[in-house]
């Protein structure tokens, strides 16, 4: 059942063009360099933001209708927002910065209730420490408990993870991932790291300049990039260009021009032949050729070049490949040991392949963005 | 030591605090979170008396409030009495040249509230009022009774308005700081020795509480 549907247009100060649907208990993660507008949604759900055109709606009540001036004021919206900051009241105690989110309780109830909350959160006996007490994990907790004090139909989260160190980061995760279990209220969650955003998310939504550009599951979104551009965004290397030659449908295979080599790709009839498009490999399904003798899928996709860098990231070590008779390099990932045994050092000729099954083509971007996601 | 004029004084100095306060508050939180056009000479304005010569504000002020201008004219068919040379001539007189002295203090200190601070209160459910009661102004307060101290103790001294205002009256205009005066005039060192004392003492009070306070507000922004 959709919990909560939004569409938002405007085109500026910050522009705007996004539409989706969060469902029940879902986790949707709203990613994007900054300035692509995620935080600007997030307060728009929340209320704390006024967009020019757009309606949201959270389990059928209307929370804004552009269209006939309607705007719920933020008191009124039943949403727990976590800031990027947290923004506790300073001057209030951890226990009192959630008792004053529960106006919709009668007073005898709060005390019971603010002790369920810390419970929840992990907080147990830390009510009476003020905010500047606290470690940037607690706070945020205090922040998660003040949100959810309100008994909300969903929750926010902006970068809740960003201003805490490495470790505290892995604990909180875990602790959400727990969380959402007991609470089965929609979560939209903002990010800009990828690595966040796959280990959460139930479905991603990845944002450039306010523009929704792709919503799926992670595994999709980071393997099937709708577009280059998405591609870019989720930092994907190895993104090229190519014309489309022919469709073999009795192989069940579309044949790709790039450079001077034809290439096998599943097939993908809705490309007409001669056609550029964008297309992509992943690192690990690019396949290093054994010198001795013959390795799996040599006969796929055939690549010569030479080794321009060879840089040792601990187990693997990442390939700089440059191809012989043109500008293009490929990217690849091959086991550190591997690259000493065979003695792969810069200027090395290699021979790799494409796997077919891995080579994903796109619709031709008009531009690409500079912005990466970390 | 004239206790008349110290009383009228402290009268002054109170009707010019109580009336600040509110104004004080709803100026300093304009100018604190809101863009406006023409905020930068709203500001220039509210901080004229600063640096205006007491006796040229004064001046205008008499003008403004004289019995040929509106203001006065107005004044007069209200409460059958003039705004220049009484009282409540005065307390006008004194709220106007103590605005910078409750603003600015205000203003710093609403300043330093982050809006998402407040934003985070209306996401709990607190409506504009009960985020003003329950998170504006406990942050703010050191900020506020600093406006107040200075006010007070500025009200008490200030020389130059009162005497083109409100003239020397005792009992209606005469206040500490023209009594001293007055008793210099007078060749009667004892007893402008006493009220001047009084003053410093007083005024050392206040500026000792405005920085004491100040410092007080380091750790609460710190979070």
């Amino acid at each position: 059942m959709t919990a909560l549907s939004i569409k938002l247009n405007q085109t500026g100060p910050i522009p705007l063009a996004v539409e989706f649907c969060c469902e029940e208990g879902e986790l949707l993660v709203l990613a994007g360099p900054s300035g692509s507008g995620k935080t600007t949604i997030l307060r728009s759900i929340a209320g704390l933001y006024r967009p020019e055109n757009g309606t949201i709606e959270c389990r059928g009540s209307r929370w804004l209708d552009t269209s006939t001036q309607y705007f719920m004021p933020p008191q009124k919206r039943s949403a727990g927002l976590v800031f990027q900051h947290y923004s506790l009241f300073p001057h209030l105690s951890a226990g009192n910065n959630v008792k004053i989110a529960m106006g919709h309780l009668s007073a005898d109830k709060h005390m019971n209730r603010v002790h369920q909350l810390f419970d929840l959160v992990n907080l147990e006996g830390l009510e009476n420490r003020y905010p500047s007490e606290l470690s940037g994990g607690q706070q945020q907790r205090v922040a998660l408990a003040r949100a959810l004090a309100r008994e909300p139909a969903i929750l926010l989260l902006d970068e809740p993870f960003s201003a805490v160190d490495q470790v505290t980061r892995r604990k909180l995760r875990q602790e959400l991932v727990r969380l959402r279990m007991k609470l089965n209220i929609p979560i939209i969650l903002v990010t800009h790291d990828l690595d966040e955003a796959r280990m959460l998310a139930d479905r991603m939504c990845i944002l450039h300049n306010g523009s929704s550009l792709q919503t799926g599951i992670p595994e999709i979104v980071m393997s099937k990039p709708a577009n280059a551009e998405v591609a870019y965004l989720v930092d994907m290397v190895n993104v090229f260009s190519g014309e489309i030659v022919r469709h073999d449908a009795v192989k069940k295979l579309t044949y790709l021009k790039w450079n001077k080599y034809e290439l096998e790709c599943v097939l993908r009839e809705e490309f007409t032949p001669e056609t550029t498009v964008d297309w992509i490999i992943p690192p690990e399904s690019i396949i290093l050729h054994r010198h001795d003798r013959p390795s799996r899928g040599e006969r796929e996709n055939p690549v010569s070049g030479f080794i321009d860098q060879s840089i040792p990231l601990g187990e693997n070590t990442s390939i700089i490949m440059k191809l012989n008779g043109c500008a293009d390099v490929l990217s690849l990932n091959i086991p550190t040991h591997t690259a000493r045994r065979n003695h792969l050092v810069e200027g090395e000729e290699i021979n790799v392949s494409l796997l077919t099954e891995a080579i994903h083509l796109m619709p031709k971007a008009n531009k690409l963005s500079e912005n990466r996601l970390s | 030591m004239d206790w008349n004029a110290l009383e009228l004084s402290i009268r002054l100095a109170l009707y010019t605090c109580i009336i600040l306060l509110p104004l004080g508050i709803i100026i300093s939180r304009l100018l604190a979170w809101h863009i406006f056009s023409y905020k930068g000479f709203i500001e220039a304005l509210i901080a004229l008396p600063l640096v205006l010569p007491p006796t040229v504000l004064g001046y205008y002020l008499l003008v403004a409030f004289g019995q040929a201008s509106p203001i006065g004219q107005a004044f007069q068919s209200l409460s059958g009495s003039t705004l220049v040379f009484s009282f409540e001539g005065l307390v006008v007189a004194s709220v106007i040249f103590n605005l910078p002295f409750a603003v600015q203090p205000m203003q710093r200190a609403f300043e330093s509230i982050p809006h998402t601070m407040r934003e985070a209160a209306w996401v709990s459910g607190l409506s504009s009022w009960q985020t003003f009661w329950r998170i504006e102004l406990p942050l703010s307060w050191p900020g506020i009774v600093s406006a107040f101290a200075l006010t007070f103790a500025h009200t008490l001294g200030e020389f130059g308005v009162v005497l083109m205002i409100g003239g020397n009256i005792p009992g209606e205009t005469k206040t500490i700081a023209i009594a001293i005066y007055d008793r210099v005039q007078a060749f009667d060192h004892t007893a402008a020795g006493t009220m001047s004392l009084l003053l410093l003492g007083l005024s050392f009070f206040s500026i000792s509480l405005v920085y004491t306070l100040a410092g007080k507000r380091r750790p609460l922004r710190g979070v």
